[in-house]
């Protein structure tokens, strides 16, 4: 393990920081939600690299956890998008806005 | 230069320029598809921090499970479903990728400043992955968190049951009267039919 750890955080930040970029200008709910995913697998990077740097596991737990959570993300997301795509034959999110004001 | 430092980076700067090509790309089902190069690259990631069993279950949940969701409502829905192009916030774009560079110079500090670029993990984590990593992780993981372990079984059929809801087909509800016309009305057509002689 001769990679220094700071190497993976920045990694993790870039990434995180171009799902940001993706979730502020897509506006196709589908690739607005594939950013997210991005950001979520940043995210765990992260926190895999502090439990080497730290030498304990407990950071690949929480990993794991992120993981699950986002698996059962994925599934209400996706099927509110195509509950969405039924009623009105679009995901653009600019045209859902009936609670905007 | 040590195999994990080549290993880095390669992969690194491929897991950015997919990343950057899922922005980039107009097509869903290609921007997919290099969330799954992303994903694998992050996965190797793990690998390159002992963390072997997340490497298996990154690849198989995350590059498998999920993606293959995500390309089954992609064909659901269709490629091009009703999204324009047109920027409807001015400067939107500009702004966030300003955002974004700001952010990332703002980790570069905290990180020079924090544990700093030199620092290299320290040894003794194969003392901690004993006998191994999948093993010294279940250890953790039904020892110390089992209670949320436990608690994860119930979100994930709860999101099981809401995804059933929420993509149901709704059928309009049939009431008793509407029921009692459509078959009075069979039942005409019927004696209709047998009244008439056959031309």
């Amino acid at each position: 393990m001769r990679t220094p750890i700071a190497y993976f955080v920045m990694l993790s930040g870039i990434l995180f920081a171009l799902g940001t970029v993706g979730v502020l200008t897509r506006r196709n709910a589908l690739l607005i939600f594939m950013s997210i995913e991005l950001q979520l697998n940043a995210v765990n990077l992260a926190l895999v690299a502090f439990s080497r740097m730290h030498n304990q596991l407990t950071g690949q737990v929480l990993a794991f956890f992120s993981m699950v959570v986002a698996a059962a993300e994925v599934v209400v997301g996706l099927a509110i998008i195509v509950a969405i795509f039924r009623r009105r034959r679009t995901i653009d999110v600019d045209d859902a806005r009936e609670l905007r004001w | 230069m040590p195999l994990d430092n080549v290993v880095f980076w390669v992969f690194a700067p491929i897991s950015i320029a997919s990343a950057v090509g899922m922005l980039v790309m107009r097509n869903a089902i290609h921007a997919a598809l290099f969330l799954v190069v992303n994903l694998f690259c992050i996965a190797v990631m793990f690998l390159l921090l002992d963390a072997s069993f997340l490497f298996a279950v990154q690849i198989v949940v995350y590059a498998g499970a999920i993606m293959v969701l995500f390309l089954f409502v992609i064909m659901l829905l269709g490629v091009d479903s009703g999204v324009s192009v047109r920027e409807r916030l001015l400067g939107q774009r500009p702004l966030a990728i300003a955002l974004a560079v700001a952010f990332i110079a703002e980790l570069f500090v905290a990180v020079r400043a924090g544990i700093g670029f030199a620092t290299h993990a320290p040894p003794g984590f194969e003392a901690v992955n004993q006998p191994g990593n999948t093993q010294a992780l279940s250890e953790v993981l039904f020892r110390e968190y089992f209670f949320p372990f436990e608690v994860t079984s119930v979100l994930l059929i709860v999101a099981a049951i809401a995804a059933m809801v929420l993509a149901r087909r709704q059928a309009p509800a049939v009431t008793q009267a509407e029921l009692e016309a459509h078959r009075a009305q069979v039942t005409d057509e019927l004696e209709h039919a047998a009244a008439e002689p056959p031309a």
